[in-house]
């Protein structure tokens, strides 16, 4: 179990008339290897959430731990913590400040006290993990395209070769090609290291096809929690609370009562069809 | 000659280096002809650096064009006088919905465009009630825009542009920084406008979704019009659209295979009812 | 909450003193403080006192919100006090160590402390009880006879309000950085000046890039917007003044006038 949260709450203004609950009572645990679906629309908590699983945050009740040790004991390295479970924001792109590519991807490793080699290899191996050119390197980040800049920052926390990786909307302003291009990539990284994904979205769509398991937020508190055929069976109570399950659930939902002998927990296109396929007695 | 009208648009880029020699030309918007009617609904789509944000700022004079002309209610962008005649007759709202708010409460935000258009106090107060009204915020009008979600600052906004009373409203990706909820609102305000208030809309996205229920869509690539036609004829070309970096809507790309795979569909499905309809019993 | 911060700390609440004309409450505060200036005996403080207290209760704004404010000049107000105290010559009242204590020393060291006080408490009481965006109003109405001396008094105060608007959105956008850095491993807090200065660097490069993209667009929005200046503008909300507003002037000029008349001819 690589992160385990124990009754987490977050209360902001804590005994004033501006008291506000962020998070109520979270218990969740994070294995080892797994890709999962962070969901929830703006203000569920998901990235008050997320900013408490590498200590930026802490709880104001509750407890978390990470590989069997409590993050908020005394003398427990936050430094090590935040390497090992690496963080990439909203718009990571806003956060890059060196004059080229490179030295910004370096700007993690050098802070964790690596020697100088090191953090050239580790920097150069991220920047590849991410699919940019060598062309690129020593350009300032900031000629670069929108989808360019979002894969160097999310290569400067790669960087630190963390052990859980979280990616808070990594998808948000980019054309639907970028997305695919970016999410493919986090599926690709995952599958060669084993790496630990959580990924935050407000879409269903996005996550649907690449995660084992979605954590759906509402108003603070995990609302659903468990794969995500089993998550999409609650579309109209997902609705209810301004999130909506893939168009592929509702179709297969609506095909279902009128009668096609489909099964509705199909997410993708690709399952749908074939079931479609199937209830119409063809073969795909 | 319609509201918006471009004839043979041309923009070039000149990036210059640090000792400002000039490097290299790029062409942003490269021959772009246009003709859009009063009252329409027209979806501008490309992926992101096809050229339609830069084509938008010279629907309402920010940008000039390097070559060709752009006509604003018949008035020619490119000349002085017409200025502020263009901006007001052609209001445009923009990506970031934090960037674009310049009073401290909703309804004084709403106020800045009439103001400095002259407009006497009393009919900026009514101008501003019923603009606020067209887009569900009145009830917000105290508020000061940094405690409202994004959606809502989106529809402040959208309501600072039609207190200008244009005919026409361009919305350059109004919904890339909102969250699906923000999206639904704003287009649903958008599509009103369009539908109840009869304001020409120019709406700029990549968001497939949110062009159904356009009049007429136009593709960007590379700085010129690489698709035009009603949306269902745009989404009938799943295959183009994929190398211009855009996708179709789920329902659309199921149908798509479906078709392909010998289940007799009509070209270009765009709803769900529409797929269960026409798929054989 | 960064975006809960509101600069001058404006208190919401209906009163008399919330409703007048901005202008009145600027020149208010001017004429107190210049009173406070011109009076030179205890009588004079004592009229003072009654018509700030009478002013604060009037406003309805909790007197634990004036106090909050001088707080920050404690240290300040102590300074002030110990200077006089001990280094105004004449008879002296007793000594300790190197130090005489005087009379004129004494009343000089009260008067300060009350003048500071009054001071403070009389400017909280106008930023508590007009909005930012309202007393950026009043001072451009009340500058604009400058504007023949090509003072830009309209562009002063657009700036002032935009610089309100985005004061928030900057923190949050600070704390968003700040948070992304030390994500990466950087270190704010710990090393000396230098290494903490230098640890700076990633957190203002990215503002900095943020507020110029904020203000290129910001300005977009605003031209697109017909904005062009001072000229041809009409306001939604004009300043006009009321009767309340008339009536406040002639009581503010009234306490002057009666201040200044014992304060500076009555001496203890």
């Amino acid at each position: 179990m690589a992160i385990i949260l124990n009754h987490v709450s977050h209360i902001y203004e804590e005994g004033t008339s501006m008291e506000a609950a962020a998070l109520k009572d979270v218990s969740l645990a994070i294995p080892d290897g797994q890709f999962i679906g962070l969901i929830g629309h703006t203000g569920s908590g998901k990235s008050t959430l997320v900013q408490h699983l590498n200590g930026l945050m802490k709880p104001t009740s509750g407890n978390i731990f990470y590989n069997g040790a409590d993050i908020h004991e005394e003398g427990y390295n936050k430094k090590e913590l935040r390497s090992k479970v690496g963080l990439v924001f909203q718009y990571p792109e806003h956060q890059l400040f060196e004059i080229d590519v490179f030295s910004d991807v370096c700007f993690g490793p050098k802070n964790m006290g690596l020697d100088e080699k090191e953090v050239q290899l580790r920097a150069y191996a991220a920047l590849k993990q991410v699919g940019l050119e060598d062309d690129y390197f020593y350009q300032s980040p900031f000629d670069l395209s929108g989808g360019q800049k979002r894969r160097v920052a999310i290569a400067g926390v790669l960087a630190m070769k963390p052990e859980v990786l979280i990616l808070d909307e990594p998808t948000a302003g980019l054309d639907p090609k970028g997305r695919d291009e970016i999410l493919d990539r986090i599926a690709a990284l995952r599958k060669e290291t084993g790496i630990t994904v959580i990924l935050v979205s407000h879409s269903m769509d996005d996550v649907a096809k690449y995660v084992d398991r979605i954590v759906v937020m509402n108003q603070g508190g995990v609302m659903y929690d468990d794969e995500p055929k089993k998550v999409f069976r609650y579309y109209k109570e997902l609705e209810a609370v301004g999130l909506a399950a893939p168009q592929v659930t509702y179709i297969m939902h609506a095909l279902k009562e009128k009668g096609y002998p489909v099964n509705t927990d199909a997410i993708t296109i690709e399952e749908a069809k074939d079931e479609i396929l199937k209830a119409l007695g063809m073969k795909s | 000659m319609g509201i918006i009208e471009t004839k043979k648009l041309i923009f070039e880029y000149i990036r210059r280096d640090e000792e400002g020699n000039v490097e290299g030309i790029t062409r942003a918007v490269d021959q772009v002809d246009l003709d859009i009617k009063q009252g329409d609904f027209v979806a501008i789509l490309g992926h992101n650096g096809s050229g339609k944000s830069t084509l938008a700022k010279h629907l309402n004079a920010i940008l000039y064009p390097t070559e060709g002309t752009v006509w604003v209610d018949g008035k020619d962008t490119a000349k002085e006088e017409y200025l502020w005649d263009i901006r007001q007759n052609a209001g445009m709202v923009f990506q970031n919905p934090d960037n674009q708010i310049i009073g401290q409460v909703v309804e004084e935000d709403v106020g800045f465009g009439p103001e400095n258009m002259g407009v006497p106090t009393k009919e900026i107060w009514e101008r501003v009630e019923e603009s606020l009204k067209a887009v569900g915020m009145y009830k917000y009008r105290k508020h000061s825009p940094n405690k409202l979600s994004g959606g809502q600052k989106q529809r402040v906004s959208i309501a600072g542009v039609i207190a200008m009373h244009p005919k026409c409203i361009i919305l350059d990706e109004p919904t890339a920084m909102l969250d699906p909820n923000g999206r639904k609102e704003v287009i649903r305000a958008v599509r009103a406008l369009n539908q109840v208030e009869g304001i020409t809309v120019i709406l700029i996205t990549h968001y497939m979704e949110e062009i159904i229920h356009a009049d007429r869509a136009i593709v960007m690539d590379q700085g010129h019009i690489a698709m035009q036609g009603s949306p269902r004829e745009i989404f009938s070309q799943v295959e183009r659209l994929k190398e211009l970096r855009l996708d179709v809507p789920q329902v659309t790309l199921l149908a798509y295979e479906l078709k392909k795979s010998g289940v007799s569909l009509p070209e270009g499905i765009l709803t769900c009812e529409e797929l269960i309809a026409a798929l054989p019993v | 909450m960064l975006r809960d911060i509101t600069l001058g700390q404006y208190y919401q609440t209906e009163s008399v003193i919330h409703k007048l004309d901005p202008r009145v409450k600027l020149v208010a505060t001017i004429v107190f403080i210049i009173t406070l200036f011109l009076i030179n005996n205890f009588i004079g403080y004592i009229i003072a006192a009654v018509f700030l207290a009478c002013m604060v209760k009037l406003s309805k704004v909790p007197f634990r919100f004036m106090v909050k404010g001088m707080k920050s000049i404690v240290f300040l107000l102590m300074i002030a006090v110990v200077f006089n105290l001990f280094l105004t010559p004449g008879e002296p009242l007793f000594s300790f160590w190197r130090l005489t204590v005087t009379k004129e020393g004494l009343k000089l060291a009260v008067m300060m402390a009350i003048r500071l006080v009054f001071l403070i408490i009389g400017s909280s009481l106008m930023t508590l009880t007009t909005t930012p965006n309202n007393l950026t109003d009043g001072m451009e109405k009340l500058l604009s006879p400058l504007k023949r001396l090509h003072v830009p008094v309209h562009e002063v105060s657009m700036m002032m309000s935009i610089a309100l608007r985005f004061i928030p959105i900057l923190l949050e956008e600070t704390d968003k950085i700040m948070k992304a850095q030390i994500a990466r491993g950087a270190d704010f807090e710990s090393g000396n000046l230098i290494k903490k200065a230098k640890s700076l660097v990633p957190l203002l490069v990215p503002l900095f890039i943020s507020a110029f993209r904020r203000a290129n667009d910001l300005a977009m929005a605003m031209e697109a917007r017909c904005y062009r200046g001072g000229e041809h503008r009409t306001k939604m909300k004009p300043l006009i003044y009321q009767k309340r507003d008339r009536a406040a002037y002639g009581v503010l000029f009234a306490y002057a006038a009666v201040c200044i008349y014992f304060g500076r001819i009555f001496t203890i």
